[in-house]
C-alpha cells in the first residue's frame, strides 16, 4: 500500500478513479480499529491544525470530523459561519484569506451552496475537504457508505444498489452514484418524478438507471439506500404531503421482500422516521445505520491523514 | 472637417457594396460619398490609409448595460463608451435596468447628457416598458421617446403577465418603438443559476430549463401577431426559440432576434469549476442549443450580434456561485469572437457586417445609421480580419473585469472606430495609419 494520496484536495468523488477510491477505503480500514481501542489516539497528525469551517449547521458530520482529527492528535478548530452574516459583507475570498493567514494544514468545508469548496480550493493554498456542498457532493459520506458495504458484502463490484428518495437535492446520492459505478456496482434510483429527473441517468456513462416506482429499483437489490427528505433544500412543493410520500416512497418491510435475501439498508441520517423509512426497517436487523456512523470516523481519519500531511510525515521519518 | 478613408475594402450590406476599388470620404459628420481609386482626393483632408483593412458602417450594439446611473462602481457611461469604441462599436443601446430605472424622460436625458460629455460612442437609451420595470403599469414611452429612447424593454425582469405584455406592445407600437424582451418565464426559471441539464445535475446547481425561454418567445411571437408590434428577442439562446422566431418570420411577423457571442462560443460544461465569470442569464447552454444558434446565424434567422455587456465588480463575482450576480463584460471581445465564426466558415464577412451594423440599425429603426449611403452619419468601423491578438482583461477599458475570455487568442478585430466623422479609437499597433498619411496629405 502506498502511503501518499496524490491529490491536494478531496472535493468530490466524480474526479477520482477506482484506484484512488480503493486506496482511501483501504486506508480507512487500517484506522477503524483505533476507535475500538481503550486509548483512541495515535500521533499521526501531531502538531497539525485542522479547521472545520461550517457554513451550514451539522452536528454529526462536524462531530465526526472533529473526533477523527483528535484521534489523529491534530488540533481541531471549529468555525461556524452563519451564511446570513456572510451576506452582510464578507466574501468567500475574504474568508479564504483570513483562514489562510492562520496556516491550517487542512480545511474541512461544509456549505449550503454547491461549489463553495471548489472555489475556496482555487482561492487559497490549504488542502480542502468537502464535507458536503449544497446539492453537489458529499465525498466522505459516499466513502463511509462504501466502507460499510465492503465490510458486509466483501466487495462492491457487481452489487445491485437501489437509492430511493430525493435524488435531485441530494449530494449523498450524487457522490454515491459516482463511487459505486466507478467500483463496478449497478445503481437504480427511484422516487417522486419531481425529485428524480429522467436526465439524472446521464450523470454517469454507465451503471445507472432511473426507475419509476421504488419497487422496480429495489427488486433484487443487495443494498437499499434511503435518502432523507430535505425540506430545507426545497423551494417549492415537490410532493403533496408527507403522508402521501410515506405511503408511496417510504421504505417499509414489505419492500425488503423484493430485495435480495441478504440485502442491507442504509440511511445517511438524520432520519425522518415514518416518512422515508419506517421505524421497523430502520431498527431492523438489516439496518446498518449505526455502522455507517462508526465507519464515518474511520473514513475521515483516513482523509485527514492523507491530506493534512500524515502520509508525508511518515515518509519523511522513514527517510531519516 | 474632412476625412478620407483610403484604399480599404468597403463592405456595406445596405447597398450591397463589396469592393476594394473605392475610397470613402467623410465630411462634417456625414458620409459625403465614395471616390474611385484613380480620382483625386479633395484638398485639406486628413487621410486614413486602410490598405488591407475592411471599412464598414459603424457597429451598433443593441444590448449594453452601462450601469449609470446607480452602479457607477461597476461602469460609467464614460468607461462603457470607451470600452465600446475600443471594441469597434460606434453606437451602444443602453438598457434601462439602472437605479433609478430609465422609465422617465429625466433619466433618459441624464444618460444622453453623460454620453455627450464622454464624446466617444453614440449612446442611445432603451426605455423601460413598465414603471420601475415592475411589469405592472406602462412607462411613459412617449415622453421618453421625445427625450431620445430608441426602444423599450424590461430587460432582466421579464414581463410575466401576458396581458400586461399585450398592452405594452400595443402602446409601444403606436410610437413605432420596438419592444425588446428578455424571454424567461420566471415561474420556470426561478432560483436557477445555470442551464438545466446534465451539467446542472452533476454540479448540484439549480437549473433554468430551455423551456423557460421557449414559452415566452412563443408567447411574444403570438402577441406580436395579435398587436402587430415589432418584437425583438434579446440574447436568444435555445433551439426552441430559434425555431419559434424562424416560424414567426416565415409567417411575416415583425419578430427579430439577437445573439450574444458567449452563447455560441461556450457551453454549460465550462461551468465545471464553478467560475462565476461564466454565470449569466440566459445561461450558457448545451451543445445542441449552440448548434441551433450557429444555424440561425447562418440562415438569417438571427438578425443581430449584441454583446449583453454586463459589468460587475470583482467583489460581487468572488462570492459563492449561487450568490454571484449574472452577467459578463462583452464590448471588447464580441468582434474577436464574431471573427471566429468567419474563420470557421459559419458566416462570411458581409454577413458579419450585416449582423453588427445594417441589421441592428433596422431593428431599432435608427435612421441614417448602419449604412454608408451619402449623408448617412459618419460612423465607421474599420476591421482587420487577420489581426492576431490576445484579449487582456486587465487592460480593458471597462471598469469591470468579469469576463471568461481573459487571455483568449483571437484573430480579427476592429482596429479603428470613427464616430460622427471623428476618429475616437485607433488600435496602438496601427498608429502608422494616420501618422504617415497626414504628412503625405499636407505635403
Amino acid at each position: 500500500m502506498t502511503t501518499t494520496f496524490a491529490r491536494k484536495h478531496l472535493l468530490g468523488i466524480r474526479e477520482l478513479d477506482a484506484d484512488e477510491i480503493t486506496h482511501l477505503l483501504d486506508t480507512a480500514e487500517t484506522f477503524r480499529d483505533i476507535s475500538q481501542r481503550e486509548i483512541k489516539k495515535v500521533p499521526a497528525l501531531r502538531g497539525r491544525t485542522v479547521i472545520n469551517l461550517f457554513f451550514e449547521s451539522s452536528t454529526r458530520t462536524r462531530t465526526s470530523f472533529e473526533i477523527a482529527a483528535k484521534r489523529l492528535s491534530a488540533d481541531a478548530v471549529n468555525i461556524s459561519v452563519s451564511t446570513s452574516s456572510v451576506s452582510k459583507g464578507e466574501t468567500l475570498l475574504d474568508t479564504a484569506r483570513n483562514l489562510e493567514a492562520m496556516s491550517p494544514d487542512c480545511i474541512v468545508v461544509r456549505h449550503s451552496m454547491a461549489g463553495a469548496p471548489q472555489q475556496l480550493a482555487k482561492m487559497g493554498n490549504s488542502p480542502i475537504v468537502n464535507a458536503g456542498d449544497g446539492s453537489h457532493e458529499h465525498p466522505t459520506q459516499a466513502l463511509l457508505d462504501a466502507l460499510t458495504i465492503r465490510e458486509h458484502k466483501g466487495n462492491i463490484q457487481n452489487l445491485k444498489v437501489a437509492i430511493i428518495g430525493d435524488v435531485l437535492h441530494s449530494r449523498v446520492a450524487r457522490s454515491n452514484v459516482h463511487l459505486l459505478t466507478k467500483l463496478g456496482a449497478s445503481v437504480s434510483v427511484a422516487g417522486p418524478g419531481t425529485l428524480v429527473p429522467a436526465e439524472f441517468a446521464e450523470l454517469v456513462d454507465h451503471g445507472l438507471s432511473v426507475e419509476k416506482g421504488i419497487e422496480d429499483a429495489i427488486a433484487g437489490a443487495d443494498v437499499v439506500m434511503i435518502l432523507r427528505v430535505q425540506r430545507e433544500r426545497q423551494d417549492a412543493a415537490f410532493f403533496p404531503s408527507m403522508r402521501e410520500y410515506a405511503v408511496h416512497y417510504g421504505l417499509q418491510s414489505k419492500h425488503l421482500k423484493l430485495a435480495a435475501e441478504d440485502a442491507i439498508v442504509m440511511h445517511p441520517g438524520p432520519m425522518n422516521r415514518g416518512v422515508e423509512i419506517s421505524s421497523e426497517v430502520a431498527d431492523g436487523s438489516r439496518s446498518l445505520i449505526l455502522d455507517q456512523v462508526t465507519n464515518g470516523v474511520a473514513v475521515r481519519m483516513a482523509v485527514l491523514y492523507l491530506l493534512a500531511g500524515g502520509g508525508r510525515t511518515e515518509l519523511e521519518e522513514r527517510s531519516h | 472637417m474632412k476625412l478620407l478613408i483610403a484604399n480599404g475594402y468597403i463592405i456595406d450590406p445596405s447597398q450591397e457594396i463589396n469592393t476594394g476599388g473605392k475610397h470613402l470620404l467623410l465630411e462634417n459628420g456625414r458620409v459625403s460619398g465614395m471616390l474611385d481609386r484613380g480620382e483625386e482626393a479633395p484638398r485639406d483632408c486628413e487621410v486614413l490609409d486602410a490598405t488591407g483593412l475592411i471599412v464598414a458602417p459603424g457597429f451598433i450594439d443593441l444590448h449594453t448595460h452601462l450601469r449609470e446611473p446607480g452602479a457607477e462602481y461597476k461602469e460609467t457611461i464614460a468607461t462603457g463608451s470607451a470600452a465600446a469604441v475600443a471594441g469597434g462599436w460606434t453606437t451602444v443601446c443602453a438598457m434601462p435596468n439602472t437605479d433609478p430605472v430609465n422609465d422617465s424622460a429625466a433619466v433618459t436625458r441624464f444618460i444622453i447628457e453623460q454620453a455627450q460629455r464622454a464624446q466617444l460612442a453614440n449612446v442611445f437609451p432603451v426605455g423601460a416598458l413598465t414603471k420601475g420595470s415592475e411589469g405592472i403599469e406602462l412607462a411613459e414611452m412617449g415622453e421618453m421617446q421625445n427625450a431620445g429612447i430608441v426602444a423599450v424593454s424590461d430587460d432582466g425582469k421579464p414581463v410575466p403577465n401576458a396581458g400586461t405584455m399585450r398592452r405594452a406592445m400595443e402602446y409601444a407600437h403606436g410610437f413605432g418603438l420596438t419592444v425588446v424582451d428578455h424571454c424567461q418565464d420566471p415561474s420556470l426559471s426561478k432560483g436557477g443559476v445555470m442551464h438545466e441539464g446534465r451539467w446542472s445535475l452533476t454540479l448540484g446547481l439549480k437549473g433554468m430549463p430551455a423551456a423557460a425561454e421557449d414559452v415566452q418567445v412563443i408567447r411574444d411571437c403570438v402577441l406580436s401577431k395579435l398587436t402587430r408590434a415589432a418584437v425583438h428577442i434579446a440574447h436568444i439562446s435555445t433551439t426552441g426559440s430559434i425555431e419559434a422566431v424562424r416560424r414567426a418570420k416565415e409567417a411575416g411577423l415583425s419578430v427579430t432576434c439577437e445573439v450574444a457571442p458567449h452563447h455560441w462560443t461556450l457551453t454549460d460544461e465550462a461551468l465545471v469549476d464553478y467560475d462565476t465569470n461564466l454565470k449569466m442569464s440566459p445561461p450558457l447552454r448545451s451543445r445542441n442549443h449552440v448548434e441551433a444558434l450557429l444555424e440561425g446565424l447562418r440562415d438569417g434567422t438571427i438578425d443581430a450580434i449584441a454583446t449583453d455587456h454586463a459589468p460587475h465588480h470583482l467583489d460581487e463575482k468572488t462570492l459563492e456561485f449561487d450568490r454571484a450576480p449574472f452577467g459578463i463584460t462583452g464590448l471588447e471581445t464580441a468582434i474577436g469572437l464574431a471573427f471566429e465564426l468567419v474563420h470557421q466558415g459559419v458566416i462570411d464577412l458581409e454577413r458579419l457586417v450585416a449582423l453588427c451594423s445594417t441589421n441592428p440599425a433596422r431593428v431599432f429603426g435608427l435612421e441614417d445609421r448602419g449604412t454608408l449611403k451619402k449623408d448617412a452619419h459618419a460612423d465607421i468601423t474599420i476591421l482587420d480580419a487577420n489581426y492576431q491578438w490576445k484579449f487582456d482583461g486587465a487592460s480593458s477599458k471597462s471598469k469591470s473585469r468579469n469576463t471568461p475570455f481573459d487571455g483568449r487568442e483571437m484573430m480579427g478585430a476592429a482596429i479603428a472606430t470613427i464616430v460622427g466623422g471623428k476618429l475616437v479609437y485607433l488600435n496602438p499597433d496601427f498608429s502608422r495609419l494616420t501618422e504617415s498619411k497626414r504628412r503625405e496629405a499636407s505635403a
